[in-house]
């Protein structure tokens, strides 16, 4: 897999940390592989909507990585949850349905983007890099060191 | 069987195989499942309910699914090994996903379920009211069907039907 450039918190410099959040465990190792192809580090796994609640509690990651359709509970609701708890959440959801409804859905709960499946590796780094973005968290760190001079 | 509602399928699953397997896929077979679905390798089945009703099966070779598996690995995996059934759901659930998203923006509304393994060797007959249609796909790694039967509910889809506002 191709190597990118390295996002990291523009707060302390280190890596994003990830919530990877899906059903399908080649899902969760899929998505794992990316992120760490951004040189990204894997905060925590959840299978279902109430675990991925639990751990966003537990790992407060960066960025959550979120499937629609889960057993238990579905990832738009979850990340209804998530965002009520902690309204600075930056949720993607990832998912292989792209209704109009569901995307609307899901941003109207507060995820921030919205990715179809199967997921490019050059479009899931642009779009966690513009989530970043909000609050300058993240940038490539060739563009943090120009910023800085 | 409306070839307007199956053609978002096999779209589907030509880009799922292309974007997965990074190899190219062709169309060498259709036919018409008769006597119920025999299960030809490792299948993964996923329903939907809405204005068209149905489910596809999705069946690949162990040998296909494992290479789909190797790629994401960098590194040669077992078609034994437990991941590989998992993915077959996986990629099940890509190519009705997609599927469903153009059908939806065409209008057509449905939900879809999670995809469950086929385990039997011989699955039931689609409904009196589906047809179902078998595609094999052939790539490098081995064959892929796509098995998919849909009933057409023309009485749901006129009661929502958009209405025109001149």
């Amino acid at each position: 897999m191709r190597q990118f450039e390295p996002l990291t918190r523009k707060k302390d410099n280190q890596p994003v940390r990830y919530l990877i959040v899906d059903d399908s465990v080649f899902a969760r190792k899929s998505l794992a592989k990316m992120v760490e192809s951004f040189g990204g580090q894997l905060a925590g796994e959840a299978g279902d909507g109430l675990t991925a609640i639990t751990e966003y509690a537990r790992t407060t990651p960066d960025i959550v990585l979120m499937d629609i359709t889960m057993p238990q509970m579905e990832g738009i609701e979850a990340v209804g949850r998530i965002v009520q708890d902690h309204p600075d959440a930056r949720v993607v959801m990832v998912s292989s349905v792209g209704y109009q409804d569901n995307i609307l859905a899901a941003l109207q709960k507060g995820a921030r983007h919205f990715v179809q499946k199967p997921v490019k590796p050059d479009a899931l780094y642009e779009i966690i890099r513009y989530v970043l973005s909000d609050e300058s968290a993240a940038t490539p760190v060739g563009a943090a060191g120009e910023s800085a001079r | 069987m409306r070839m307007d509602l199956i053609q978002p399928f096999i779209g589907s699953l030509d880009a799922v195989l292309a974007e997965m397997m990074k190899t190219p896929a062709r169309i060498v077979d259709l036919t018409m499942e008769e006597d119920g679905y025999r299960r030809k390798g490792l299948a993964a089945m996923v329903d939907f309910k809405g204005q068209i009703e149905g489910r596809i099966i999705l069946d690949m070779d162990p040998q296909a699914a494992a290479k789909v598996v190797s790629y994401l690995a960098g590194e040669d995996v077992d078609p034994g090994e437990t991941i590989v059934p998992e993915t077959v759901c996986e990629l099940a659930n890509m190519v009705i996903g997609n599927a469903v998203t153009q059908l939806n923006d065409r209008g057509f509304e449905f939900r879809v379920y999670p995809p469950a393994l086929v385990t039997a060797d011989q699955c039931e007959k689609a409904g009196h009211d589906s047809e179902a249609t078998i595609l094999c796909f052939e790539t490098p790694g081995g064959n892929v069907y796509l098995n998919i039967a849909m009933h057409y509910h023309a009485r749901r889809a006129r009661e929502h039907s958009p209405i025109s506002v001149c």
